[in-house]
């Protein structure tokens, strides 16, 4: 499969960036800069901002988008009491973003927009060049519902 | 204006979002005219990334022409092309003056450990990003550097993190004439990260990945030895069988957390998120590095933890590296090497939609149809 050219330098540019001194560690650190700095302008909030609590106040800029609403704001806001070091910080966001896409789901349906599944999950390239994929993915998905509504009806009925 | 809009894992759309508007005398607004998939998009795709918020737009790698300055931003005019390096950077901080502009302080409040990325979440701050018509730019002053006359555009996109990337995997790599490099990953970064390994010297180049079409371009664009680890059974052995049993000098951990090629990182990683994504990869470099060797990881992990055989660092003496690219640091270099030809990055671009595709673009590259390489969304 491979045929190994035994003279390296043939390659273009061989060598043109080599540097000794970078073994194996790159010069980096200049103790010179090891105090702080004073910080650049402070970008001001008009939305809510969360901030690791590893640090005592916002970065000098951030970004405003999404700010924390709803239960997953509120779990949001219960993550960031906690360093980055613990899973109470990381768990609660990463249940955050799932609750977020249901309540952003919510949102769409209230506004009258209801999502087109097919097309945002790229379903138009997956019948375009992986037709199997897409319809075992459509198999599994549609078994899996009438399994859960059967099921639920199963509960209910006996109720 | 136009933008993509993250609604969940693996779904995504096109959706009118407000104009971004200046919030920081330092800021800019650039209206964006090409920006890439970077494969650490996809980890935000496959929601593997906390704090992935629904509504976000996504895109860290992209060019396009200033429309506006803040009041504190001399060095460019409205109407300059500029390629904006992926990380946020004040340019000023105890770690942007040593040229760590990926590990700004003054650009993220949501992580201490990541510095601001355009559109990546909220812990690498909270920015929209590129994949969109118009994008808010802080520190317009330090990151975006306007496209050398008569270099390619494309050229100009690849150099805002992928061809970086590649670089300086091979930089921290510290790679000595005459030394042995493994590339895990023949992704974009991998490629990248091949091709640069011989500018440093390497004697020889070696590329694992799985993906056979992918294999096959590396092999011609970065004229190295190429292997399929699905057709060898135990890809640290087969190392350790082609470097005369003692391993590789430098190993390269250009995958990340999507990684294939073992059931337990990929069930514990990846489907049921009890680890920051699947480290096969940084498993096998760390175990096909020798004795005293250096790993270099550039692939991106979430923030939590991984399983990685770390009582092995200890006992092979391993040196590990590993940074988000400080692009601006490198940019002067690599734009030297693509004027004179040693490098031609938009020579991986596979694959151009319009931002209306977006969501079949991401469907794509994360499915690895079509032998997409690098796609790129032209605004």
């Amino acid at each position: 499969m491979n045929v190994i050219n035994k003279d390296a330098s043939v390659h273009e540019g061989w060598a043109i960036d080599e540097n000794i001194e970078n073994d194996p560690t790159y010069p980096m650190r200049n103790r010179a800069y090891s105090k702080i700095p004073s910080r650049p302008e402070q970008q001001i909030a008009r939305v809510e901002i969360l901030h690791s609590n590893e640090r005592p106040h916002y970065s000098s800029v951030f970004g405003e988008i999404v700010p924390p609403s709803g239960l997953s704001g509120q779990l949001r806001r219960y993550a960031f009491q906690h360093s980055e070091s613990r899973y109470r910080h990381w768990l609660p966001l990463l249940l955050a973003d799932r609750i977020h896409v249901v309540e952003e789901l919510i949102n769409d349906v209230k506004q009258g927009h209801i999502p087109n599944f097919f097309v945002e999950m790229g379903g138009r390239a997956l019948w375009k060049y992986d037709k199997m994929t897409l319809l075992k993915k459509t198999t599994c998905y549609a078994v899996g519902t009438v399994a859960v509504l059967w099921t639920i009806r199963r509960i209910l009925g006996k109720k | 204006m136009k933008a993509m809009n993250y609604r969940g894992p693996f779904r995504i759309r096109v959706d009118e979002k407000p104009m971004p508007e200046i919030l920081h005398p330092r800021d800019a607004i650039v209206q964006v005219t090409r920006a890439c998939i970077c494969g650490s998009d996809l980890h935000l795709y496959h929601g593997m990334v906390p704090d992935t918020r629904v509504g976000s737009t996504f895109g860290h790698e992209f060019i396009g022409i200033v429309r506006e300055l803040g009041s504190g931003v001399t060095n460019l005019k409205v109407g300059d092309k500029v390629l904006v390096p992926f990380n946020i950077a004040c340019g000023e901080c105890v770690f942007c003056v040593q040229g760590l502009f990926a590990n700004c302080h003054e650009s993220n409040s949501m992580s201490t450990a990541a510095g601001g990325i355009f559109g990546y979440s909220h812990i690498a701050g909270g920015y929209d990003g590129g994949q969109a018509e118009y994008v808010r730019v802080p520190y317009a002053d330090v990151g975006p550097t306007v496209i050398p006359e008569g270099m390619d555009e494309e050229d100009a996109l690849l150099l805002t993190d992928v061809l970086p990337t590649g670089y300086q995997a091979a930089e921290m790599g510290g790679i000595q004439k005459g030394d042995t490099v493994v590339v895990f990953g023949a992704g974009p970064i991998g490629i990248m990260a091949a091709k640069c390994a011989w500018l440093f010297g390497a004697e020889r180049v070696i590329v694992i990945d799985h993906l056979e079409y992918r294999l096959d371009f590396v092999k011609k664009y970065a004229n190295c030895e190429v292997y399929n680890f699905k057709s060898i059974e135990d890809p640290v052995l087969f190392i350790k069988h082609i470097t005369y049993w003692l391993g590789a000098d430098v190993c390269i951990d250009a995958v990340g957390s999507d990684a294939c090629g073992n059931a337990m990182q990929t069930i514990t990683g990846k489907k049921l998120l009890l680890q920051a994504g699947a480290a096969t990869a940084l498993h096998w470099a760390i175990n096909s590095v020798k004795k005293g060797g250096i790993v270099s990881i550039v692939g991106v992990y979430g923030p939590t933890d991984n399983l990685v055989p770390i009582g092995n660092v200890l006992n092979k003496g391993i040196t590990i590296r590993a940074n988000q690219t400080s692009v601006k640091r490198l940019l002067p270099r690599l734009i030297e090497h693509v004027q004179s030809g040693v490098l031609s990055p938009k020579d991986i671009i596979t694959h151009r939609f319009s931002l209306e595709e977006i969501p079949d673009a991401y469907r794509i590259f994360s499915s690895k149809l079509d032998e997409c390489i690098k796609p790129v969304i032209v605004v």
